[in-house]
């Protein structure tokens, strides 16, 4: 869907925590913060709930312990019964290894793909960048506008409030697949009015 | 969060010179962004050329079976295991450096961990496809895996050690993978972004999968990375346990001993640490990233390497005061006769070894050597040279001479192909880091940018003041204000 946006970008962290303040007591909708590194303690600032990632690995841990003991221990016990030097067919001291080894595993590559999913990231992925220099040395606060929104307002409040570079910008807000080489088109959808 | 951005004076800064968050940008991506040097060209070069040599020595093993190399009857685990162990435990730095040292909040790891989790990647790389030739048939080598199938089905022993490090092995290389490359996303990006020809635009927009920058992405991120360190942090000390457990859970002398794990993760982290210096100590110099990777780096991996070299020290005494306390003949004999004799015929190698892994570290206790950058280089190949005497010692004098004295004028040495077969990983793995080093950033940008304002060195001489202000005071300007 496109929407327009007001983008204003800060230099230094201290000016933007302020601002990020003042522009959601102003009653503006921060559409993001693009940083080029994790600042800390942003995420509250900008009223985001904590991520819950820890406990889907968690989920992934114990689906890969339950599939490790009951893998092994159907094979073992119920499969093809085996006598391996008269030890007996669910030893679980033996098992511990592997139960282990695919308890990280599941949980290090299922927290990864829930981590790709949730930001929408995968190669082929392209969204649009507000500003280019927000994976290098500006923090960019992106302020999302409605129909009755005064642009112009928005702008000189983010200028008070310390933004260097300041623009309106119409932009796809999800993402797409595509090119990063290739310029982007927006395709909007044409108002036809009635008796046109 | 004004509070975080304190460090005190006394700690040496860990990015030295005049630093912008540009200038940082600049400095460590800047040099992916122009033609290689000749010199990268002919370390290139030399790397393929090994590899080569390394791929028709493996070849021959492959065409004409294991008879190519020398390992013989009692020998049975020659070169190839001891390789294995060696690249395995080099391939341990890398993920204690991002995962150990990220939960103890050293924040000396940012300057170093981007290089030494790739190198951690390609050493495992490399130590996995010994045992993958060593199995004889390799077209059959998938069998190590349990899966239904057509002969029974017959599954593998999930008893055996050696399964064990089937799994303990795949999976630290997808974890490291995992975790080199989701903090790899951000720095990516950052090089799509100033990126100026089409080749990049495109190559790097594919490889950073559309990352942003967003804030809710990094806060999704650094939750990653920190379980990843949580699950990484076992994860590394379970695989050398587990590379132990091969020969620990036998019960040939020399090698049936419970102090196995401890001493094989020290040792891992040692070689590791080593490997990681003289790959550093190259790159800073080569693509000036002396301010990034400071002596200061350098001097707390010399730390970590004495301490772990003497962890080594002493579990080398303890299985020789084990070997001789258990008053088992068969265990004190291969201490005894095969080892520590030096006139027996692998003599040179124990000494070898305690010569380089236990005398030599100890000239690390010299704060001026510590600070040495052409002293580190030559104790990092010594002590990577002693870490493969060792493996070879553990292996080969454990089975040399075996129950059957009959056997014993065996002498194991290898052929051409077995060392063109080492040789051949010393290709891959070096092809691998010049290409990583041409194509990657060797230092994660992100990350240094995050400590900057707290560890740089311009930024560190404004906080003079701050560190004479009373502590009410300070809490009252800057921490209130941040809330």
């Amino acid at each position: 869907m496109i929407k327009k946006f007001v983008v204003g970008s800060f230099e230094d962290e201290k000016v933007l925590f302020a601002a990020v303040k003042n522009v959601r007591r102003a009653g503006y909708k921060i559409h993001d913060v693009y940083t080029p590194y994790p600042i800390h303690g942003l995420d509250k600032a900008m009223g985001l709930r904590e991520t819950s990632l820890h406990t889907m690995g968690f989920i992934y841990g114990i689906t890969g312990t339950t599939t490790a003991l009951s893998g092994m221990g159907w094979i073992f016990a119920t499969d093809w019964p085996l006598n391996i030097g008269g030890k007996p067919h669910f030893p679980l001291p033996a098992f511990i290894p592997i139960t282990f080894e695919l308890t990280v595993l599941f949980s290090a590559v299922g927290m990864v793909w829930t981590f790709c999913w949730l930001c929408k990231m995968m190669p082929g992925v392209k969204k649009h960048h507000f500003n280019l220099r927000s994976t290098d040395d500006l923090l960019t606060m992106v302020i999302e506008c409605n129909d009755s929104s005064n642009t112009a307002e928005i702008e000189s409040f983010l200028a008070q409030n310390g933004a260097i570079e300041i623009n309106t910008q119409e932009a796809e807000e999800g993402w797409w697949f595509g090119r990063y080489d290739k310029e982007q088109k927006l395709y909007r959808t044409e108002e036809v009015g009635v008796g046109d | 969060m004004s509070l975080l951005k304190y460090e005190s004076q006394l700690r040496e800064p860990l990015i030295d010179g005049d630093k912008t968050y540009h200038q940082v940008t600049e400095d460590i991506i800047g040099p992916l962004e122009t033609k290689p040097t000749r010199l990268w060209w002919i370390g290139l070069s030399i790397a393929l050329a090994l590899l080569l040599f390394g791929v028709y020595s493996v070849y021959r093993e492959v065409a004409y079976g294991i008879g190519q190399w020398n390992v013989n009857r009692t020998v049975g685990w020659g070169w190839a295991i001891t390789n294995f162990v060696w690249w395995i435990g080099i391939g341990h730095a890398g993920t204690l450096i991002s995962a150990i040292l990220l939960l103890f909040g050293q924040k000396w790891r940012t300057g170093v961990n981007r290089a030494a989790e790739a190198m951690t990647i390609f050493a495992v790389m490399c130590a996995g496809m010994f045992p993958v030739f060593h199995v004889g048939r390799v077209w059959d080598a998938f069998f190590l895996f349990p899966y239904p199938n057509s002969r029974g089905p017959v599954w593998p022993n999930f008893n055996s050690a050696l399964l064990w490090d089937v799994f303990a092995v795949s999976t630290y290389f997808t974890v490291s993978v995992l975790f080199w490359y989701t903090g790899l996303l951000p720095d990516l990006a950052t090089i799509r972004d100033r990126a100026k020809t089409k080749f990049r635009k495109m190559f790097y927009g594919l490889t950073s999968f559309g990352w942003t920058g967003s804030t809710k992405h990094w806060q999704r991120q650094e939750s990653l990375a920190l379980v990843l360190a949580g699950l990484a942090t076992p994860l590394v000390l379970s695989v050398h346990t587990i590379v132990s457990f091969d020969f620990a859970t036998s019960v040939i002398p020399g090698w049936h001993t419970t102090i196995f794990p401890p001493y094989f993760v020290a040792g891992a982290v040692f070689s590791g640490f080593a490997m990681v210096n003289s790959l550093l100590i190259i790159t800073r110099k080569v693509l000036h990233l002396e301010d990034y990777i400071t002596i200061g780096h350098i001097e707390a991996m010399n730390k970590i390497i004495v301490l772990t070299g003497s962890v080594v020290g002493c579990a080398y005494l303890s299985e020789l005061f084990v070997a001789w306390y258990s008053m088992n003949p068969y265990e004190w004999w291969a201490f005894r006769e095969n080892r520590v004799n030096i006139f027996s015929p692998y003599g040179w190698a124990y000494y070898g070894m305690i010569f380089c892994n236990v005398v030599s570290p100890q000239l690390f206790w010299s704060r001026k050597l510590r600070r040495n950058v052409l002293f580190t280089f030559f104790m990092s190949i010594l002590i990577n040279v002693g870490m493969w005497f060792e493996r070879f010692v553990i292996f080969v004098t454990s089975i040399y001479r075996d129950y059957l004295p009959s056997s014993w004028t065996t002498y194991y040495s290898p052929t051409i192909w077995e060392i063109g077969f080492y040789l051949g990983t010393f290709g891959l793995f070096f092809t691998c880091y010049f290409l990583f080093a041409k194509f990657f950033p060797v230092i994660a940008v992100a990350e240094i940018k995050a400590i900057l304002k707290t560890s740089g060195e311009n930024y560190k001489d404004k906080m003079s003041d701050l560190e004479e202000m009373s502590t009410g005071k300070f809490y009252e300007e800057e921490v209130e204000h941040a809330h």
